[in-house]
């Protein structure tokens, strides 16, 4: 029983990989979790420690795939947008050995800031991308995956939605593959992208389009269903097939269908539903990229139905009930929730060491007016809520250093970012930088946690050196001050907030107590070691 | 056979333990399975719900339609009421009459169970109570899957079974302990049937 995260990271160990390159980020973490705690994995060796950011990771796994070895990188959609320098010219530079990009959306934004659809990214930088539809297929795209990418020499978008990067299911295993041997790429130019070499290569990878896309037609994902009912073809990405085939139960469905799971769309396949039925229903999780480009720009042919008319909604995920009603089907539903039922949103843990930093924070600057604190990506965002309305940004990892900075700049004072240790190592540090070298009048709070804690507790790159890389950027050693998070010192903490954000210059404080999730667990496991010793 | 179950609960409450052990003794008997869990954000103490799918036929969606759950199992009261719209008309609600309250506007538990009580098919048993008197309130989750345990059309000793493979790494006092809650859970449910 597999989550599909997991089934693609076991697919990954079977498939020979020799390492494995993340962030943390819902929902694509426990890919990367589950090659660190498989045993295969360590026999085989295989390196699989977080990176400091996607943009670090995706580079990292371009290495090793220029070395001649297979190689995976993870991350969650808005991670792509980090990697995203390194993503599209890998597609000019190709890989040499095998390289996948997973790229785990999350529409609905569960638990993102917006619900971008990664397969724009791909056609974008002109790479192929399969899109499962169910945990067994994404373990078996992992496998046609790599070989594709050897084949052509490029890397592979395997893309997800959270829906299947968290639902479990059973996954039926292939003989593992052993991992390749180093092997340098045969044109020792191919990874310089000096413009000569780069309009080569890129003519190459728009002349490979036609091998990618003949792929498409025959690697067994894509699939056309014929039906009696010609006046409707469908076609169905990725999970959309599931909820199609949910509304039959004998799974027949009366109109043709193309199950779409592997791009760029094969013409032929979508020539044939076009040609053969009277309208086109078009069914995708996220944004509808497959409906606009059936559709055209000017919409001069046939009647295309799907998000952007109406047929089903503009935004959100997809489910059984919407994919019904799409098809003009009466939908069941049972009783109506009661008007009582109350919003329970997430919310700080008792116990956590940011509720005692936002009190300190928020008593310091009750002499100034509200608004003045920029925040970041981490269970911290949740400050922004009731009781403590203590933030007031959350745009993407790091922009609370630079969104401080530039207020600072226009002139407000005090200015104070918001971030996580984990956050800063991730996109913070270079922001710093450019404080201390136009000596803005900023204050960084970095909530020390010792965690990457929103997606589960994974180790932070900041561990025990967010003081020395501060101090390294050049923040004057006595405007970096360390305080503990505890009601017991409330007063001590404020008057510190007091002092740096009356300072007209860089400075940072640092408060650090451990994530009280990652403590509990902690202690849990050595209570049980200690029972299990004693037992002895 | 087909069994579609809602699980609902506050994120930390454990609703994934019973997931898993419905899903394992399901698997291990040959049945086909489909689970939507919810991970990430909302598990800092809000709400969260599992989608469990058996079937002797292959799943399709992940997610169950509307109006076609066999089952709510909530181990929080005002929780299995926001997914009374997945809930088919003769399906069961079952549910843990111990309010878990870390919002402001918590509303009276007494017109909770009251909308609880509006549903053809319920229980309502306070797990809580039962497994602190066992001991731990940690099993609250064991007791909601006993209540749940003759809806299943299950064998009661697949579960059992499952438990002991789910709980046996943690040692024979855990699993027996999570026996107890199960058979507790079970005989609870059969009372409140009764009564």
């Amino acid at each position: 029983m597999l989550l599909g995260d997991e089934a693609i990271a076991q697919a990954a160990i079977d498939a020979g990989i020799s390492g494995i390159f993340a962030y943390p980020g819902t929902p694509s973490t426990e890919i990367t979790e589950y090659v660190q705690q498989s045993k295969e994995a360590k026999e085989k060796g295989i390196r699989s420690d977080w990176a400091a950011n996607e943009k670090t990771a995706m580079e990292a796994s371009l290495g090793m795939s220029y070395a001649g070895k297979r190689s995976m990188v993870c991350m969650k959609h808005v991670g792509l947008n980090v990697a995203a320098d390194a993503f599209i010219n890998s597609a000019i530079t190709g890989a040499n050995g095998g390289m996948i990009v997973v790229a785990a959306d999350d529409p609905s934004m569960h638990s993102s800031q917006n619900e971008q659809d990664s397969r724009f990214y791909a056609k974008f930088s002109f790479i192929p991308v399969l899109e499962p539809s169910s945990q067994q297929e994404a373990y078996d795209m992992v496998h046609y995956g790599f070989d594709l990418s050897e084949k052509y020499k490029i890397p592979v978008m395997l893309r997800i939605t959270t829906r299947l990067a968290h639902s479990r299911s059973g996954v039926v295993r292939t003989t593992p593959r052993p991992q390749n041997e180093i092997k340098l790429p045969e044109n020792l130019r191919q990874f310089v992208l000096l413009p000569s070499i780069a309009r080569k290569q890129y003519r190459e990878l728009l002349d490979n389009q036609v091998f990618f896309e003949k792929a498409s037609a025959e690697g067994g994902f894509n699939a056309y269903i014929d039906g009696p009912d010609k006046s409707m073809g469908i076609i169905a990405c990725g999970l959309a097939f599931n909820y199609l085939m949910e509304n039959y139960p004998d799974r027949t469905v009366p109109y043709p269908v193309l199950k779409l799971a592997q791009y760029p769309m094969p013409e032929d396949m979508v020539r044939k539903l076009y040609d053969t039925c009277d309208t086109l229903l078009v069914l995708e999780d996220g944004y509808p990229i497959v409906e606009e480009m059936i559709k055209g720009f000017l919409n001069l042919g046939k009647q295309v139905k799907g998000r952007l008319d109406g047929t089903v909604p503009r935004t959100g995920e997809l489910n059984p009930n919407i994919v019904a009603a799409s098809l003009g089907m009466e939908n069941t539903t049972g009783m109506p929730v009661p008007d009582l039922v109350a919003g329970r949103p997430p919310s700080l843990c008792n116990g956590c060491p940011h509720i005692d930093s936002f009190n300190a924070m928020n008593e310091a600057l009750e002499k100034w007016a509200k608004g003045r604190v920029f925040s970041d990506i981490g269970c911290y965002t949740l400050g922004a809520f009731k009781p403590y309305e203590a933030i007031n940004t959350c745009v993407d990892m790091g922009a609370s250093v630079t969104m401080a900075k530039g207020a600072a700049d226009a002139g407000l004072h005090p200015a104070v970012a918001v971030i996580g240790d984990s956050t800063f190592t991730h996109s913070g540090i270079t922001g710093l930088l450019d404080c201390v070298n136009d000596n803005t009048p900023v204050t960084i709070i970095i909530l020390d946690n010792a965690t990457t804690a929103m997606t589960g507790g994974q180790k932070s790159s900041a561990l025990n050196r967010i003081e020395e890389i501060c101090q390294g950027v050049g923040v004057h050693p006595d405007h970096i001050r360390v305080l503990k998070p505890l009601r017991k010192h409330h007063e001590a903490n404020e008057q510190v907030c007091k002092e740096e954000f009356e300072y007209k210059g860089v400075s940072v404080i640092i408060p650090r107590r451990e994530c009280i999730q990652t403590l509990n667990k902690r202690m849990r496991q050595k209570f049980a070691e200690k029972k299990k010793n004693e037992k002895k | 056979m087909k069994k579609d179950i809602i699980l609902a609960g506050v994120g930390g409450q454990g609703i994934l333990s019973i997931a898993a052990t419905i899903g394992m003794a399901a698997v291990d008997h040959g049945l086909y399975l489909k689970q939507a869990e919810v991970h990430g954000m909302s598990q800092r103490g809000g709400d969260v719900q599992s989608h469990l799918r058996i079937s002797d036929k292959e799943v399709a969606s992940d997610l169950i339609p509307q109006g076609r759950a066999d089952m709510i199992l909530s181990v929080e009261p005002m929780e299995s009421l926001r997914y009374l719209p997945y809930l088919s008309p003769e399906g069961w609600l079952i549910t843990n009459a111990k309010p878990f309250i870390n919002i402001p506007e918590y509303p009276d538990v007494e017109v909770i169970l009251s909308e609880i009580r509006k549903v053809k098919n319920h229980i309502v048993i306070d797990a809580d109570t039962i497994a602190k008197e066992m001991g731990s309130v940690k099993a609250a989750n064991m007791v909601m899957l006993g209540a749940a345990a003759p809806f299943l059309e299950m064998d009661y000793s697949w579960l059992e079974q499952s438990v002991r493979n789910l709980f046996g790494r943690k040692g024979e006092e855990v699993v027996s302990f999570n026996l107890d809650a199960l058979k507790a859970g079970l005989e609870a449910g059969e009372k409140y049937r009764k009564a």
